[in-house]
């Protein structure tokens, strides 16, 4: 079982992200179960959502507690929010930030995670050139199948066409293949920063 | 089809694939993407002549509802928490009227304090109502179960609430098997009234009766909810033999037969429950479960044969029964007096408080250790109770609890105004 806790405020999409990848892990032909944290869905409040991915039929319905990977939608939640609790100590972390990790005042986090399980992408600028709105999610999970190669990208992108389809789908998949490629070259790179 | 969908809206496909000719509905959270979807569906033309109609609260819901239904129609509605309640008055009559009703109640916690969440406050509170109640744990029995529900109903002439838990169920996306249309059309055949408001046949429905006449209608009221328990089973194992699913029911058992230790619950929770039993029985812990299908008829003879081995029964329940402690578990004990078994009473999940696998591993292993008390709120926050019970007995005016213990959480929007 892979178990992936997605953070972000009201309005950005953490909730329709977690189901996308539930999708997309569906049309892999894997079971998957995605659901939102619920009550604080005000526009801008703090947001969780959850998704779990597994080999086999998923019947625990209680929040993930100990994830093997976050994806943080707004990097001003990471001295907000306690982004980091439970994660597994080799668990994947990706942030949407254009400024680097060390920059977030994250270097304690820096020095003592795996670099390489470590992301920074900025998904809301790729969102912005591709589909022409500050609509992260799809981005980011672009550069969740690089770098965690949990779900392939064809099946991240098919889940995102089958969602919006015409110049949003689009726009959306365009972002999240850009996002997957970044991340790719980066991880060929020898010690990426 | 298999598809990964919300469960919400699994179940409004289901629902219109059920072919109901009158659909009204007030929305409350969480019930609010159900009858979203089914709006949306009614408006596509899809469902032919069916009438989706936009009331002005649960209470008219119903009523619209009982209408439908006794003037022939296949009717459906959904609501939770508060609506349920606001619906109270013609839920009874619903059920004495014997009207082939089917409800979707997407349980939540009732208030005050005011509370969205998930509990089984709403549904619990109406165990009485003369409707059978049937509870899921996933949305695909979700979905299996809403078919059975509307065949069972009108086969007995009795309202049928199927209880999925809110947000946990409705909002989790999960890959649920869709039955086609002629599967569902083979199950579930055109709906044949016992009774029906027809200006060219003309009768009264809703006779006031006296003393001479009230018990034996009662006593009707409850021999026919008694054949649900010959019914349910029927229909699911008829269910079952054409999808290959086994859904709904009476009762299912988890790896209870030779269980010393016996969890009982519904819903939801049930699924978390069986993954913390195959942690413990790797250890050897004599452990199971009795998940409960049916609550309304109660299954008494299947719930102590299905508890007969058993030296230990923990009843994990999401509701309260202020002044008494659980409601299940007195549904239970009453079942199974006379075995030796001792009962041990959990309260969890209240009003959205997670069931995690930690907190029952923890709990079960408590049982096992023979060191459970008789009855246990799950995961309470003693030291947040004890300062409010401190405050309480410093002053008379100690003001509202609720507001006290969530200043001294530090939420926000709770200091003095």
């Amino acid at each position: 079982m892979f178990e992936i806790r997605i953070h972000g405020r009201g309005g950005q999409g953490a909730v329709t992200a977690a189901e996308l990848l539930s999708v997309a892990a569906f049309e892999e032909g894997r079971h998957a179960q995605a659901f939102p944290s619920f009550g604080s869905e005000r526009t801008g409040a703090p947001v969780v959502s959850f998704c779990r991915i597994s080999e086999r039929a998923i019947r625990t319905h209680d929040p993930i507690a100990t994830p093997d990977a976050l994806i943080i939608v707004d990097a001003t939640l990471v001295h907000q929010v306690d982004v980091f609790g439970g994660l597994k100590p080799d668990g994947y972390v990706l942030i949407n930030t254009s400024r680097g990790i060390e920059e977030l005042n994250l270097q304690e986090l820096a020095q003592r995670h795996n670099p390489e399980r470590l992301c920074a992408v900025p998904a809301t600028e790729l969102a912005r050139e591709e589909l022409g709105r500050p609509l992260p999610n799809a981005a980011l999970l672009g550069a969740f199948s690089a770098l965690t190669a949990a779900i392939s990208i064809g099946a991240v992108v098919q889940a995102i066409q089958d969602r919006f389809g015409g110049s949003v789908g689009a726009g959306n998949a365009a972002a999240a293949n850009r996002a997957f490629a970044l991340v790719r070259a980066r991880m060929g790179e020898p010690a990426h920063a | 089809m298999l598809r990964q969908m919300e469960g919400s809206q699994a179940v409004a496909e289901t629902v219109a694939r059920c072919r109901p000719e009158v659909i009204c509905a007030y929305p409350i959270s969480p019930q609010t993407h159900l009858v979203e979807g089914l709006s949306a569906i009614v408006k596509s033309g899809r469902l032919g002549s069916c009438q989706f109609v936009n009331v002005e609260s649960e209470f008219a819901a119903m009523s619209v509802a009982i209408g439908a239904s006794a003037a022939g129609a296949r009717a459906y509605t959904a609501t939770a928490s508060q609506g349920l309640l606001y619906m109270t008055e013609a839920l009874y009559n619903a059920s004495g009227l014997g009207l082939p009703i089917v409800m979707t109640v997407a349980n939540r916690a009732i208030g005050a304090p005011i509370n969205i969440w998930n509990d089984h406050s709403d549904s619990m509170s109406q165990r009485d109502s003369g409707w059978i109640q049937l509870y899921v744990e996933s949305n695909q029995e979700a979905v299996d179960v809403h078919i059975q529900a509307f065949r069972l109903a009108e086969q007995l002439s009795l309202p049928v609430m199927v209880c999925m838990d809110g947000f946990i169920l409705t909002h989790a996306f999960e890959r649920v098997e869709l039955p086609e249309q002629d599967q569902i059309d083979a199950i579930l055949p055109a709906y044949e009234p016992r009774q029906l408001l027809d200006p060219s046949d003309p009768i009264t429905i809703g006779a006031m009766v006296g003393p001479e006449a009230f018990t034996e209608v009662k006593y009707l009221a409850h021999l026919r909810q008694m054949q649900a328990l010959d019914l349910i089973p029927e229909i699911a194992a008829a269910y079952e033999q054409q999808s290959g699913r086994a859904s709904g029911g009476l009762l299912r058992r988890y790896r209870s037969h030779d269980a010393e230790t016996i969890v009982v619950a519904l819903g939801s929770v049930i699924g978390t429950i069986e993954d913390v039993i195959d942690e413990l029985r790797k250890d050897g812990n004599r452990i199971g479960c009795v998940g409960i299908k049916t609550f309304r008829p109660w299954p008494a003879a299947e719930i102590r044969s299905a508890l007969a081995g058993a030296s230990r029964v923990v009843v994990l329940e999401k509701a309260l029964s202020v002044g008494l402690g659980g409601i299940v578990s007195q549904n239970v004990h009453a079942s199974i007096e006379g075995t030796g078994a001792k009962i041990h009473t959990a309260i969890a999940g209240l009003g959205g408080r997670p069931i995690t696998r930690s907190s029952l591993y923890a709990l079960f292993t408590t049982a096992l250790n023979g060191q459970l008390g008789a009855t246990t709120f799950v995961d309470l926050n003693h030291g947040l109770v004890d300062r409010e019970i401190q405050r309480a007995l410093a002053s008379r005016r100690c003001g509202p609890h609720a507001e006290n213990m969530l200043r001294d959480l530090g939420a926000v929007a709770a200091g003095p105004v």
